[in-house]
């Protein structure tokens, strides 16, 4: 697939003595939004940090752009313009919202357009700009987490589970950055398990099952397909909601 | 017979089990076999190096954690039987022994006490955090002995008498066997060579039970020890009472030997720098490399020194080099072993001469 | 919602409580200075050490080394500038001491980058190992130490313009420690104007509540870790010089002596820690000072009953380190 930003090729990851990834294999396209989906335990979150070299994988190989970057420290497949967003948000707790994103912006100081387009998205964020992060609550520090990988342009985005315990209108305001993002200069890669989020954005759908890509194709087609939802997730997605 | 004195720990190579043999055996022997003060006085030292090296190695080897506090539980034994001896004196009705039992029982109970303080306290958070506060609390303690000289003789330390028996003056027979005279050192010395023995022995049943196997369990992966349902602290800290008692045991048959406890001589850094020599030059986690290590540091001690000498007179000219093999830096050179030692041969000698078989 | 300023009232805390303890007024302004000045320099000396734990997880226990290799080189630039140092000018003085002290920071801060790559490098994320080879390392250290300056102590004479105390009524002030405390000061408002206000200082407190993170957003923490042990090490060096001047004597076991003191410090203070770090010091030195005097035999066991005292109402230390 030429147009693919992202593909992972026989990708194998083990923690420990533990095998946690048997070959893992799908692509990104470029451009708009890929949902990765499976059971807990599929392998999702590993497969992300993976992907940032944070695990090395055993086996495989993961190009970003054509270029194999499957040995590559975590710095520098971040330069190449991957952004992530931890599960734990790994927000700095110590450090004020401001800081936080100071780090965030590699390139120097905050192109002002867009830190306005962030608050109109995040408006609790230029509220706390000086308050320590770790004093925010449980979505305030989501949506830094989220504002840290945007601050500035990146090409693609790592997410994983932006929806966790967040409240309907956070989430519809997420729903709205991410869209405008993936609309414009980002492709992003979100793992979900909150199936309203997953079907509103999603333009194509990878589904892990036991540590490998069981379904890959279009999100509508997947949407629509209860029978596959029923054997890849256990259930229908419907039965989300 | 022998397998099951050894809990069926076997030393699983020939070498090792040679040098084993000539360890256990050359020990025995060496009051006749190597006759004069100054020879028995390393064996003895060997025996009780042994002892402590071995109970270090079931901290550092079979727990994997660090206490830098081994030497003040080797100076409480000491210092549990000077002070008995000297406030009691070997006068009373049981000749002195009644002191030793006291200051035996007495240093016991306050090692184990002062260890499962220590290791409640600091065990539950991580191995670096033990290592630290143990540094500390072993320094703190050792200043504490110096200290408090109504009571422990200060810097000086205490010189106490030894029962009768024990004494040179005490004569077994008249007349000599082998050049060695028959008398209380004697005794002594296979008081001391005993007690080790059994001492070792029981270090290696304990790491061959089933407490055993759970240490080394929590060892690899203490989170799935604890997941599977064994308190980890409990059995840490119970790990470092036995070594603890151990290393009292040891001190009291140094005190039993040397009849003097000073703070340098039991309680210094400088023993705890030795004693990590040991094990982890030897091999940790076996028992046998803590053996190996004892007697091969206390010949470098004795030996290597003049191994440097010859280099140092031959590296006269040389002003940094000739220092740099000045017999006084045997531990520089010990100490590269040491790093090395870590670094490529985590299992140390008897790591190594197992490998060959 | 405000930052957790309990710690640092501790320390006027004991200060005041000291003094209906110690009597007199003078004796207790005397105690007090030397309190700081002795915590300040403790200070000095475990700030990086902490610092390195916090970013990396590795604890240096050769970190003594880097002490006692400053009080030696200070020491041997001072005595080859005897004259100056026992002219009676105050500028002379310190044209002896600014170079001896400078000296042991390059030293020291060298021989950290040199310790870095051979001894720590090849053992990171094995505690156990680590343990072993930076202790390892100290054992060999001190071993040099003694086959470049020779085994025997060196007495150093402090310069004339820093002898004696300043006298205000019945108040004695030793100069030294005056000048101990203005330099503590400053590496503490050195360090904090770097961790609250430089791009390098947030990475490195980011970095010790999360590296992963820090490595995500595309900087290269082993690069930070590196730069933060050297100047670790030098300022471990600075500690050593003025330690030598403020006993007056250099051994090759300084370096263990001290960094016991150190320890203590850095678990008091919440290991990772800086402000907790210097909250822990000046704690340490104060109560050390105070009840050396009240009760000279249990003046080192003070400082294990502190921890234990803090440990038991923080066991994590003053300010615990959120860790990944």
């Amino acid at each position: 697939m030429p147009d693919a930003l992202l593909s992972l090729r026989g990708v194998k990851t083990n923690i420990g003595r533990y095998h946690i990834l048997h070959g893992v294999e799908f692509d990104v396209p470029e451009g708009g939004l890929t949902m990765l989906l499976g059971r807990n335990g599929a392998g999702k979150t590993t497969t992300l940090r993976t992907i940032m070299g944070l695990w090395r994988a055993a086996a495989g190989e993961i190009r970003f752009d054509g270029r194999d970057i499957t040995g590559l420290a975590t710095p520098d497949i971040a330069r190449l313009g991957i952004a992530y967003v931890p599960e734990s948000m790994a927000i700095f707790g110590d450090l004020t919202v401001q800081e936080n994103l100071i780090l965030a912006a590699r390139s120097g100081p905050f192109d002002p357009k867009r830190l306005d387009w962030i608050f109109s998205r995040f408006e609790a964020l230029k509220r706390f700009w000086t308050l320590p992060a770790g004093h925010l609550s449980g979505g305030q520090k989501q949506m830094l987490a989220v504002a840290r990988a945007i601050i500035e342009p990146r090409r693609l985005l790592l997410i994983d589970e932006p929806t966790k315990g967040l409240a309907p209108a956070i989430i519809a305001n997420m729903i709205e950055a991410f869209r405008e993002l993936k609309d414009g200069e980002a492709t992003l890669l979100v793992v979900e398990q909150n199936f309203f989020f997953a079907r509103a954005l999603g333009d194509s759908v990878a589904v892990m099952d036991d540590g490998k890509v069981a379904h890959c194709g279009g999100m509508a087609a997947f949407a629509a397909d209860t029978a596959l939802q029923q054997h890849l997730l256990g259930l229908g997605m419907g039965e989300h909601q | 017979m022998l397998r099951s004195l050894l809990s069926d720990d076997l030393p699983r190579s020939r070498w090792l089990s040679l040098a084993l043999l000539a360890i256990v055996i050359g020990l025995a022997v060496a009051p006749f076999a190597f006759p004069g003060a100054k020879s028995l006085n390393v064996a003895a030292k060997i025996c009780v190096f042994i002892v402590l090296a071995a109970s270090f190695d079931l901290l550092l080897g079979y727990t994997g954690i660090v206490s830098f506090a081994h030497t003040m539980f080797f100076g409480i034994g000491a210092y549990g039987i000077a002070i008995a001896l000297t406030r009691m004196g070997v006068k009373g009705p049981g000749g002195g022994w009644e002191a030793i039992a006291i200051g035996v029982a007495a240093a016991l109970v306050v090692a184990v006490a002062l260890a499962a303080l220590i290791g409640l306290f600091s065990l539950r958070v991580r191995t670096i955090f033990f290592a630290m506060i143990t540094l500390a609390v072993a320094s703190a303690f050792a200043i504490l002995a110096s200290q408090l000289s109504d009571l422990t003789g200060g810097e000086d330390g205490l010189n106490y008498r030894l029962p009768a028996v024990l004494r040179p003056s005490f004569s077994l027979s008249d007349g000599t066997l082998f050049g060695a005279s028959l008398n209380g050192r004697l005794l002594d010395y296979y008081l001391v060579y005993a007690v080790s023995l059994v001492l070792v022995l029981g270090l290696l049943r304990i790491v061959n039970s089933p407490f055993g196997s759970v240490l080394m369990a929590i060892r690899e992966n203490p989170f799935r020890a604890e997941a599977i349902g064994y308190r980890t602290v409990v059995y840490r800290t119970l790990a470092s009472c036995i070594a603890a008692a151990v290393a009292a045991l040891a001190g009291a048959l140094l005190a039993l030997w040397s009849s003097q406890a000073s703070p340098d001589t039991t309680l210094s850094f400088d023993i705890m720098v030795d004693i990590l020599l040991m094990v982890v030059i030897g091999g940790m986690g076996t028992i046998y490399g803590a053996a190996l290590g004892a007697v091969l540091l206390v010949f470098a001690q004795n030996y290597l020194q003049d191994l440097l000498a010859v280099l140092n007179k031959a590296m006269a000219g040389v002003p940094v080099l000739a220092n740099l093999f000045h017999p006084d830096r045997w531990l520089l050179w010990l100490g590269v072993a040491f790093i090395l030692c870590v670094y490529f041969f985590p299992t140390g000698i008897v790591g190594r001469l197992r490998q060959k078989r | 919602m405000k930052r957790d300023l309990l710690p640092w009232l501790l320390v006027p805390l004991v200060i005041v409580a000291a003094l209906p303890l110690v009597g007199s007024a003078a004796s207790w302004v005397t105690l007090t200075v030397a309190g700081l000045a002795m915590g300040l320099m403790v200070f000095i000396m475990a700030s990086g050490l902490t610092l390195t734990f916090g970013l990396m997880d590795v604890l240096n226990f050769g970190h003594g080394a880097f002490i006692a290799v400053g009080a030696f080189v200070a020491a041997s630039v001072m005595l080859a500038m005897g004259s100056w140092m026992s002219a009676d000018s105050l500028a002379l003085n310190l044209a002896a001491i600014v170079p001896a002290i400078l000296a042991a920071m390059v030293v020291s801060g060298v021989l950290g980058f040199a310790f870095e790559r051979v001894i720590v490098r090849p053992v990171y994320g094995q505690h156990l190992k680590q343990i072993l080879v930076t202790t390892g390392g100290l054992i060999v250290a001190e071993q040099l130490i003694k086959v470049v300056w020779g085994p025997e102590q060196i007495t150093l004479t402090r310069p004339e313009a820093l002898r004696g105390a300043f006298l205000l009524g019945d108040i004695a002030i030793e100069k030294y420690r005056v000048l101990a405390v203005v330099v503590g000061l400053v590496v503490f408002a050195a360090l904090a104007l770097t961790l609250n206000r430089t791009r390098i200082g947030l990475l490195i407190r980011a970095g010790v509540e999360n590296g992963e993170m820090v490595e995500s957003l595309g900087y290269r923490i082993r690069r930070l870790f590196v730069g933060v042990f050297v100047v670790g090490s030098a300022l471990a060096g600075l500690g050593g010089a003025m330690w030598g001047l403020y006993q007056e004597t250099v051994t090759a076991g300084i370096g263990g002596q001290v960094i016991v003191l150190v320890f203590i410090v850095i678990i008091i203070g919440g290991l990772g820690s800086v402000g907790g770090c210097f909250v822990g010091a000046l704690l340490v030195g104060l109560t050390q000072n105070y009840i050396g005097f009240l009760e000279p035999k249990v003046a080192l066991g003070s400082n294990i009953l502190l921890m234990a005292l803090v440990l038991m109402w923080r066991p994590q230390g003053l300010y615990p380190v959120a860790r990944r």
